[in-house]
């Protein structure tokens, strides 16, 4: 299967904007994933072994998470995995506070 | 580094938040990484998904992103950034904007917004390999020509 990676990762995946994979679930693409690209490893997992809570990963357009079977789905040769970091932000303060910076 | 960017896209995005004013707006930064900066060709607007708190927080949902990613790849394009708006703000991250940065080597742009009108466009390149080494480092928008037009 195809593996998407973002901008930010590519730098791990020899500038790869996308890797092939082979794999029956998910997880099994993910994890050949990271033995090809094994720096990619701490930026995708906790140390427990847990995608982390703000890398997104689709089974092409469906977010893994909520799948019934999760990591766990099964894929074929033409799916499509895409990792996708959240974006976010915003002041996260009332109008009237100032602003808060490291 | 510089964020080099047309002028087009520069008052496009500003203008964006003061469409959203006084909520928050966000979009995305298409374009090329160049060793001297990030180069701008296409900004895409998105939606805020924070409908609950619009008006200090944003959020572009994954999937939104993967059809910007996969409609900029079509153009031989690559996200290189994002931006979103202040409403009477600083054009300054937050401590917000920092926990919830993860797209090293791109360019976060915040513009505030006072009173419904855009003023200060800062732009940050978010430096580091890690959530432990991150940082946003502030750099200079470059507004450059847009291709075709005339010097």
């Amino acid at each position: 299967m195809k593996i998407n990676i973002p901008t930010p990762l590519r730098a791990f995946t020899d500038k790869q904007a996308t890797v092939e994979v082979n794999g029956a679930t998910v997880q099994a693409g993910l994890d050949a994933l990271v033995a090809a690209h094994p720096e990619l490893k701490n930026h995708l997992f906790t140390p427990d072994g847990k995608l982390r809570s703000f890398v997104n990963v689709y089974l092409n357009d469906d977010d893994v998470r909520y799948l019934p079977a999760a990591e766990a789905s099964a894929v074929s040769a033409d799916d499509e995995l895409t990792i996708i970091p959240s974006i976010a932000g915003g002041t996260g303060l009332s109008a009237s506070r100032a602003l808060c910076c490291r | 580094m510089k964020l080099h960017i047309t002028q087009t896209d520069y008052d496009a995005l500003r203008a964006h938040g003061e469409e959203t004013y006084p909520h928050e707006c966000c979009g995305v930064l298409l374009g090329h990484a160049k060793d001297d900066g990030n180069h701008v060709s296409a900004i895409v607007r998105a939606g805020n998904t924070r409908t609950d708190s619009a008006h200090n927080r944003y959020n572009i949902s994954p999937m939104e992103l993967i059809k910007i990613q996969r409609e900029g790849r079509k153009q031989g394009l690559d996200i290189v950034g994002f931006y979103h708006s202040h409403p009477d703000h600083p054009a300054m991250w937050s401590s917000t904007d920092f926990a919830e940065a993860h797209w090293f080597g791109c360019c976060y742009v915040i513009t505030s917004v006072d009173k419904g009108k855009a003023n200060l466009t800062n732009a940050f390149h978010l430096a580091g390999t890690t959530e432990d080494d991150k940082a946003f480092q502030q750099e200079e928008i470059l507004i450059t020509k847009a291709v075709g037009e005339n010097a």
